[in-house]
């Protein structure tokens, strides 16, 4: 068939598929985003579902919905403003018509939007018929009922029938970003192997939208995003959850090291639980823990023991670690911590995003308790930050907190897979002299650290424990001169780390009037709202990102200096702004701060800038 | 392979090899003496090489052992010894790993770590020091000490119902439960030694006599006049009889134990102690017999056999790893939707 349809060239787009819980929106948008990644955009996705296993059906509480933001060119979030929204329910047109660009698309599901529906999403008119979608391009497709009878004769029950609009919709989408269906179908035969019935429903469904769209012409262009200029290589689609997992793996694997890792389940953080304990076919050893609290000293038991040893948590299970935190610090153990943070304080809203725990993890000990903190700041390089908190740990005898959130756990980026020889070494502190000679906290003169001599190991049988200890020998002792060096010995070797890390980098104006600063996942927000400055002219514009807050990278001082004004954005009230007051007192820290538990929108970025800018 | 460990230590070894270099800092006639010495004394029988021992203890008078055994060892914090021994454990289980304990450790503040030891069936020896009170923060109530006894926090006497460690451990679990008074190092020594050749979680209660808060707790159990007719001290595949004549039995009422004086009649009645039994209610109503109107149950109580969970756990390791998809973490990585960009 000739295709005669304009195309409509965009450098990115955002689309946004929502239906109810059982509408099978997530695995949708999954296949939308592997499609994507292989026509070669880059892309961040989001899901946004409801906490409740099964909300009731139809409600506005029970839409599920899934964002991706692709492009030509490097995406940093999964999008502000959405320029196709694809809602199989009233619920769902009325959840998300906000985040709806005006001029952008609505494919809905005609069927489904019937009295009693339209009641529940509190609709007293049809919108798809009341004129109210004026300012919009609007598909309404007989979804259900052509995917009825596309799929009739196949010999399924209803409910598979009507589950499978979701590859209706799919398919008018494919047809409006002129994607290939090959690859998906070749994806359902792999994903549904040993079911032809099911394989044969999603394709006939996925066709069927495709052609649809095709024949009723009712869009006006399709939409056609060329390939990003991304590193070679090859690619796959990844959430910071498995990402860190598998940085775990890598570090054990690349350390010579058994990986072990015990946890208790917690939203949003169980999926590293989740992945690590399937990954007992990789040698992992996992351990589901009786509490949070049982979950750190068994891992720091493993550590103890020689092995790479890490916990996954979020902001309340570290909150119960906390003690025994403090005990890997004055053992002076490797150990990992992960804080996948959830909003808070208390329960709070647990399946979503803040950057609540950062003073937390910084100072959340009682006594002087320095430790490492780190953060990840993409889906992707949760995959890095999560190899370099094994290493650091491991070469520094330290723990490590690696700070996530909920919004990197549950989004996905593209993510190059690393051979293993591309990842920095690890080098773990060995101890070279005679075993008489050695002592628990004889320490390495340059980095402080001591040796990990393990059970086992002739020779150098020896205690540890929380109480204090002199130094070198690692006897109990009350020593008041003592206790004063080995407070400033444990602070010392976590400053030395620094000496290790990489220097912090600024995109955009290398000096000039406004430096704008953030740290963790807020990465992608405000590179992207730099970038767009840059590009509109603001050349005056520095962004810096941190992802090692304890300690801060050696040049940080030097960084600051070059700018007139510091802008600080983050998801709480001012932790980190806070923080580098007392780091870095000689400069004034603006705030931009968000609490809503939500991601910041680069638009909203991009104005607080602008303001201060124009001030 | 624990044989193999025990060859390269070369020469056997003595109590001395155990001592570590550090004074012991318990109150003059502490209980805890006793533990310690029989401690180092079983460990030169142990198969296991002096460098694949490991102590691991909370916080409490009883918690500072770690120190005084010249072995690996943690002196952790209250209450987490089991867990961290679960960690240690399922990380290297060529260990032999013992969890040393006090009331106050293992039962109030640690109690959640100490059921879930005994359910999963970790092949670790806890050791409680069961002095029915706190010492190091000197003398207040613990979930064991006694209703009506006089504590800090209980100045008008205690009212709150105690835990029976015995009846405790096993209905959560515990495949090995034995109690022994600090003033029977023998029958101490023998009981560690069975407690290292069960595998699984096992526990033994000490009962341990605290010279300044609770000085004469036990006496009635351990006193020479006394002890005969107030303790039962059970031996595997013997009738459960006590006294200085052995002129007391115990037998079955229904479903209850009775406390008989025995004759020839009746002796044939007499229990035979089986700790081997799968089945639970005779254990826990053996380790539930107290003073006045029955004796208490010493020497080991239950000792059944279960896969430990750490051989469990590396057995499915083991398998998974034979039948993995992914040999290797690239094959992983690349497992699933993958593109190349040029």
């Amino acid at each position: 068939m000739p295709d005669t349809k304009s195309k409509m060239k965009m450098r990115k787009a955002v689309v946004r598929f929502s239906g109810d819980s059982g509408d099978g929106m997530q695995l949708t948008g999954e296949i939308f985003s592997q499609s994507s990644g292989s026509a070669g955009n880059d892309l961040t996705t989001i899901p946004d579902f409801p906490a409740e296993i099964r909300a009731p059906q139809g409600s506005i509480g029970g839409v599920s919905s899934f964002q991706i933001q692709i492009g030509g060119t490097e995406i940093y979030t999964p999008g502000d403003e959405v320029d196709v929204l694809v809602a199989l329910n009233p619920a769902a047109l009325s959840a998300n018509l906000k985040f709806l660009k005006p001029g952008g698309t609505v494919i809905a599901d005609r069927d489904n939007f019937k009295k009693k529906f339209l009641k529940k999403a509190n609709y007293d008119e049809n919108p798809l018929e009341d004129g109210s979608l004026e300012d919009y391009q609007v598909l309404a497709a007989p979804a259900s009922s052509l995917t009825k009878e596309a799929l009739k004769n196949l010999g399924l029950d209803m409910q598979s029938v009507t589950r499978s609009k979701n590859m209706f919709a799919l398919g008018i989408v494919y047809h409006l970003f002129n994607r290939p269906m090959e690859p998906t179908i070749d994806f359902f035969e792999k994903k549904f192997k040993g079911k032809p019935k099911v394989i044969q429903a999603n394709m006939r469904a996925l066709k069927a939208g495709y052609y649809f769209a095709e024949t009723t012409d009712v869009l006006p262009a399709s939409i056609v995003i060329p390939p990003a200029d991304l590193p070679k290589g090859t690619y796959r689609n990844i959430n910071g959850n498995t990402a860190i997992a598998w940085g775990a793996l890598a570090a054990a694997e690349k350390s010579g090291k058994k990986l072990s890792l015990s946890s208790y389940p917690i939203t949003p953080a169980s999926e590293i639980l989740h992945e690590i304990a399937a990954r007992k076919d990789q040698g992992a050893i996992v351990l589901q823990a009786e509490d949070e609290i049982a979950a750190v000293c068994a891992a720091i038991g493993a550590s103890y023991a020689g092995n790479l040893s890490i916990t996954s948590t979020s902001g309340p299970g570290i909150s119960l670690k906390t003690e025994a935190m403090g005990l890997a610090v004055i053992a002076e153990l490797p150990l990992v911590i992960i804080n996948v943070q959830r909003s808070g304080p208390s329960t709070g809203l647990p399946t979503k995003t803040e950057q609540g725990d950062l003073a937390q993890a910084l100072y959340g000990r009682h006594g002087e308790a320095p430790l490492i903190v780190m953060a990840a700041s993409s889906p992707d390089d949760c995959f890095f930050y999560g190899y370099q908190a094994c290493r650091v740990a491991m070469e520094h005898m330290t723990p490590v907190v690696l700070l996530s959130d909920s919004y990197l756990a549950s989004g996905k980026s593209p993510w190059r897979i690393p051979s293993l020889d591309e990842l920095p070494d690890i080098q773990l502190p060995e101890y070279e002299g005679e075993a008489e000679d050695w002592a628990p906290y004889l320490r390495d003169p340059e980095f402080l650290n001591r040796y990990w001599k393990i059970p086992g190991e002739k020779g150098y049988e020896h205690r540890i424990g929380g109480l204090e200890k002199e130094d070198i020998s690692g006897h109990l002792t009350y020593d008041p001169e003592n206790h004063e060096k080995m407070v400033h010995l444990r602070q010392e070797k976590i400053d030395r780390v620094a000496k290790k890390l990489p220097s912090q980098e600024i995109t955009g104006a290398q000096s000039g009037n406004l430096l704008v600063v953030g740290w963790g996942s807020s990465y992608g927000a405000i590179n992207s709202a730099v970038i767009e400055l840059l590009e509109e002219g603001h050349e005056n514009v520095g962004f810096t990102n941190f992802n090692y807050l304890s300690p801060l990278p050696e040049n940080t001082a030097e960084i600051f200096e070059k700018f007139d004004r510091i802008l600080v954005c983050e998801l709480n009230t001012g932790q980190f702004a806070n923080y580098l007051r007392t780091k870095l007192p000689m400069f004034t820290y603006e705030q931009f701060n968000k609490n809503q538990a939500q991601p910041f929108f680069t638009s909203e970025i991009k104005s607080e800038i602008i303001k201060i800018l124009e001030a | 392979m624990k044989t193999e460990k025990r060859k390269k230590n070369g020469k056997p070894l003595s109590v001395k090899d155990f001592k570590s270099d550090r004074n012991v800092k318990w109150c003059p006639g502490c209980g805890d003496y006793m533990i310690l010495s029989m401690m180092q004394k079983t460990f030169t029988q142990l198969d296991h090489a002096k460098e694949d021992i490991v102590c691991i203890s909370g916080i409490g008078c009883s918690s500072r052992l770690p120190y005084y055994l010249n072995t690996y060892g943690i002196h952790s914090i209250h209450g987490r010894a089991p867990a961290v021994s679960t960690g240690l454990k399922l990380a290297n289980p060529d260990l032999s790993v013992w969890v040393v304990s006090g009331d106050g450790d293992s039962m109030a503040i640690g109690g959640n770590h100490f059921i879930h030891a005994c359910r999963r069936n970790l092949d670790i020896n806890i050791i409680i020091f069961n002095n029915k009170i706190y010492g190091m923060t000197k003398g207040q109530s613990s979930p064991t000490t006694p209703i009506g006894m006089k504590t800090k926090t209980a100045p008008y006497g205690s009212y709150e119902p105690p835990f029976n460690i015995g009846e405790l451990a096993i209905s959560a679990g515990a495949t090995f439960f034995a109690r022994v008074p600090d003033k029977s190092p023998q029958l101490l020594g023998e009981v560690m030694m069975e407690a290292y050749r069960h595998k699984g979680t096992s526990v033994i209660e000490v009962l341990q006599n605290c010279v300044i808060f609770t000085d004469g707790i036990h006496e009635k159990l351990t006193d020479r006049e006394t002890k005969d007719e107030n303790q039962l001290v059970l031996t595997q595949g013997e009738p459960m009889v006590f006294g200085k004549q052995n002129e007391f039995g115990i037998q079955i009422d229904g479903m209850k134990l009775k406390k008989v004086r025995l004759e020839d009649k009746d002796s044939a009645n007499t229990l035979i102690h089986d700790a081997t039994e799968e089945e639970t209610q005779q254990h826990i109503a053996l380790a539930k017999l107290q003073l006045p109107d029955f004796p208490v149950a010493m020497g080991i109580i239950r000792n059944t056999e279960s896969t430990s969970f750490e051989e469990e756990l590396h057995n499915i390791i083991e398998q998974s790893q034979k039948k993995s998809s992914y040999k290797n973490l690239q094959e992983l990585f690349h497992s699933g939707n993958t593109w190349e960009v040029q």
